[in-house]
């Protein structure tokens, strides 16, 4: 039998290598397993720093020596092409390791074994984690901002009509889907600010737009049943005058008064707030900036130079500043621009500052897919002898929309992850919200468990967001 | 000329709609701001500013005019960035190429990193570093030493001060330095064209940038001294460290929130310039018998970088105008300083709102000319 040389592993001593190197692989993690766990210090009888780095030159030796090619087990040579495939990979995946493990305890003592959950006062927060009461006790503020509570279900309200009212492309037929989408630019943000705006806000504007929300869902659900030739006429005109007579022929205000539906009393902007608000402002911001977007994208590729040179000027400006400083702008400098009488609502102002800066990024991204098409495909829709308007409805920007799916949903998110600056104008959302929770003299100390709150409800939406514009880039992939 | 009807009129009535909105609001502004008895100009610049700054590069005080105040806020602003950029490039092409390493941990520890920090909104995760993170620093009293000369405290990070004597010698070695390696450089690929010969210019540089400097130790004169932050009782409960450089929390937070925000944009953008390199050029390559290494600095870097540096300029420009946020946590930058204090103070809304973009605008602007002039400088030039 020839003697094993320790300094190269190799095939023929696979057994003993493998259980040696096993061993000592195994050693190193239990020792930093245990020292992180259960704070024991197997080798405290060495000097200090070399019992610090023990389990790293253990673990590393260990790894050293399982490293053998082709040795015929799946799982070792599993093991040594992702973590082991040589020495300097070997010692950052024990890093890792270590790292994990060392931080693991710490991080669940905080956030659920020492944590407190229960009671409704501070006095309960006396154990060394996280004080999860607090976030309980707030949790109405974190949601709803100053709303009132006995009204929220207003905003609850608006929420599922919302989503009902943008679920209509998902069960809508394909032949429907070429209406939706003037649904979808013009009339769906139009019906959803009236609603959500003054149903949230409540007053008595409210029933003069409620009318106006029950003609077009019922000039929309006859729709399904028009002819397609005459559906242009039919939206152009129906839906106007269902609102007319709705308002003036068919409901009075005793109506009104016998359905109990009077009694909305009035939210102003400025108790708006929460989680609530995030949404509101980014929904809004979404569906007002992607079509000012597309508008200027088209303007800056159009053929009359004026027209592009406006829409250059405007694009570079927004995106050339900070958003901090056009809310600034839109905080003191628009009210000097406009009649002394005039009052624009600064919630309404802060949107359309939003809308307008991420409009203008929303203008790249889609100039960057008119600019990708192929030429080819401008000229044979103008060979088929159309229009600038039926090409780009029919031709140009279904492809391109196709192909920048994922710069919007990037734009998107960057708009959500914009809105807590709306503390510049003095509106609280979800982390506005969190600062003046932190300054409560009742609640003080606590801002790590609000910051954390935030965080993970932050992180799970953008998450989310951005694995749904992948599963939809995708699906819209056509290949060229 | 062809004039067409059909062509000219879209374009007046764009420009009519745009005229008459500015008209509109130029007429309201000239209308409210006589009714307030506010007047419009620019000459409160000059005016003595009478407010302090915290924290600020250069000497000011309350006696200094609105300029100076403007100017610190713009400094603040910029010092923010650089060191930003510095960091987040660094950390960023560390994660960048650690996406793509063989390695399962490593990779899947720095989409972690990226997928984490990128989903949390910037504001937030300032906030957290500066209320909830750095809170839990120790006092000054009780800080102790790291590597005995740095001290991280809840008032802020002090770290030792350079004395320099004859600074300006040591300055000029290192511009000779910068000259020479620049000539010796040019010399190398004259070398290389001609004859083929390749001369270790990397390890020249190195030996240039360190010896140079080193000779003006030795032989101008150059003394450099360090002046290390001493513990100093105010009162009875408050301590100071004086002596030193002195960073301020806020200056803290706001430097690693936007350096760990930003290097996961970078990240992405050096994994995407990376991976865009084809295989087929890594094997032809290495066919044509050069070392990985030189495979790495002539093939694949050069390609990369065409890729890669165009969305992290975009992430550069993103940066700079994030460090606005600063405001938030009362870190003295440009909106705090200049649209904040100084426009609460002189009331004139309009011309430091428009001057605070328009400087925005300009550093992002010229930034933008600078890389468009060096994107198509490293252009393929296609015949």
């Amino acid at each position: 039998m020839s003697s094993i040389n320790f300094l190269k592993p190799d095939r023929t001593n696979l057994n003993t290598f493998l259980y040696l190197g096993s061993f000592l692989f195994f050693i190193s993690i239990l020792d930093v397993f245990l020292n992180s766990f259960f704070r024991l210090n197997l080798t405290g009888f060495l000097p200090n720093f070399l019992s610090f780095l023990l389990p790293l030159i253990l673990g590393f030796i260990g790894l050293y020596f399982i490293r053998i090619e082709y040795s015929g087990i799946k799982n070792l040579d599993l093991l040594n092409k992702h973590i082991n495939t040589n020495n300097f990979n070997a010692v950052l995946s024990l890093l890792i390791i270590f790292i994990i493990i060392k931080s693991l305890p710490p991080i669940l003592s905080w956030f659920v074994i020492d944590a407190s959950f229960a009671g409704d006062t501070k006095d309960v927060c006396t154990g060394s984690g996280a004080c999860w009461t607090y976030i309980k006790v707030w949790m109405r503020r974190f949601m709803y901002g100053m709303y009132p509570n006995a009204e929220q279900w207003r905003i609850n309200l608006s929420f599922v009509a919302l989503v009902l009212l943008g679920s209509v492309g998902y069960f809508a037929t394909d032949k429907f889907k070429k209406y939706l989408t003037l649904y979808y630019v013009v009339i769906y943000p139009l019906i959803a600010f009236l609603f959500i705006f003054f149903f949230i806000s409540g007053g008595p504007v409210f029933f003069d737009f409620s009318y106006g929300i029950i003609a077009a869902i019922l000039s929309i659900i006859i729709g399904f049943f028009i002819p397609s030739k005459f559906k242009f006429y039919y939206f152009l005109i129906v839906p106007l005058a269902l609102y007319v007579i709705l308002k003036y022929f068919l409901f009075f205000e005793e109506y009104i008064e016998l359905g109990k539906l009077d009694g909305l009393n009035w939210v102003e902007t400025g108790a708006w707030g929460g989680l609530s608000l995030t949404f509101i402002i980014s929904f809004f911001c979404l569906i007002f900036c992607f079509p000012i977007g597309m508008a200027f994208a088209l303007g800056r590729r159009s053929e009359f130079p004026l027209i592009r040179y406006i829409s250059v000027g405007f694009i570079e400006f927004w995106r050339g500043v900070p958003l901090i400083t056009v809310l600034f702008m839109s905080a003191v400098m628009f009210p000097m621009f406009l009649p002394e009488d005039f009052f624009i609502d600064k919630l309404v102002r802060a949107i359309i500052a939003i809308s307008l800066f991420e409009a203008a990024y929303v203008a790249e991204v889609i100039r960057g897919g008119l600019q990708a098409l192929p030429r080819g495909q401008y000229e044979a829709a103008k060979s088929l002898g159309m229009g600038y308007w039926k090409m780009h409805i029919f031709v140009i920007l279904p492809q391109a929309l196709k192909l920048v799916i994922p710069g919007i949903a990037n734009t998107f998110l960057a708009l959500v992850k914009d809105t807590p600056l709306i503390f510049v104008v003095g509106l609280l959302e979800i982390v506005g919200m969190l600062n003046l929770a932190k300054t409560n003299p009742k609640w003080l100390g606590f801002a790590m468990e609000g910051y954390v709150f935030a965080a993970i409800i932050f992180w799970i939406i953008c998450y989310a967001m951005s694995k749904y514009s992948y599963n939809l880039e995708q699906k819209y992939k056509t290949d060229r | 000329m062809n004039f067409k009807l059909k062509d000219i009129v879209p374009q007046l009535i764009t420009v009519l709609a745009v005229v008459l909105v500015f008209g509109f609001f130029t007429y309201n502004a000239q209308i409210n701001m006589e009714n307030r008895g506010i007047d419009f100009g620019y000459g409160f610049l000059s005016q003595e500013s009478s407010f302090d700054v915290q924290f600020s590069l250069i000497e000011y005080d309350g006696s200094h005019s609105y300029f100076r105040a403007y100017l610190v806020g713009l400094l603040n602003t910029i010092l923010v960035s650089v060191i930003g950029i510095i960091i987040a490039t660094i950390l960023g092409v560390i994660v960048g190429i650690a996406r793509l390493s063989p390695n399962y941990l490593i990779n899947k520890f720095a989409a972690f990193y990226v997928e984490f920090f990128r989903n949390i909104p910037l504001l937030l995760q300032i906030f957290f570093w500066y209320f909830a993170a750095l809170r839990a620093l120790p006092l000054p009293q009780d800080a102790e030493a790291m590597f005995g000369v740095f001290f991280l405290t809840i008032k802020g990070l002090y770290v030792p001060a350079f004395i320099w004597q004859n600074f300006n010698i040591f300055f000029y070695s290192i511009i000779a330095a910068i000259i020479a390696i620049i000539v010796i450089r040019a010399h190398a690929k004259k070398v290389q064209e001609n004859q083929g010969k390749q001369i270790p210019v990397f390890l020249i540089s190195l030996g240039l940038i360190f010896i140079l400097p080193l000779l003006s130790f030795l032989i101008g004169g150059v003394k450099l001294s360090f002046e290390v932050p001493v513990l100093k009782q105010l009162a009875t409960t408050s301590f100071i460290y004086e002596g030193g450089v002195s960073l301020p929390p806020e200056l803290i937070a706001l430097t690693l929130s936007l350096s760990l925000y930003t290097a996961t944009f970078i990240a992405e953008c050096v994994r995407a310039g990376i991976q865009g390199v084809g295989k087929g050029q890594k094997e032809a390559a290495a066919s044509i018998g050069l070392t990985p290494n030189q495979v790495l600095k002539l093939v694949i870097m050069p390609q990369a970088l065409r890729i890669i540096i165009p969305p992290t300029t975009n992430q550069y420009l993103n940066l700079t105008k994030n460090s606005s946020l600063a405001a938030a946590i009362a870190y003295p930058d440009l909106v705090l300083v200049f649209a904040g204090t100084a426009l609460m103070q002189t009331g004139k809304a309009i011309e430091i709102v428009s001057i605070t973009m328009f400087t925005y605008l300009t550093l992002s602007i010229s930034i933008s000319i600078l890389m468009n002039w060096y994107n198509k400088k490293i252009a393929i030039q296609e015949k």
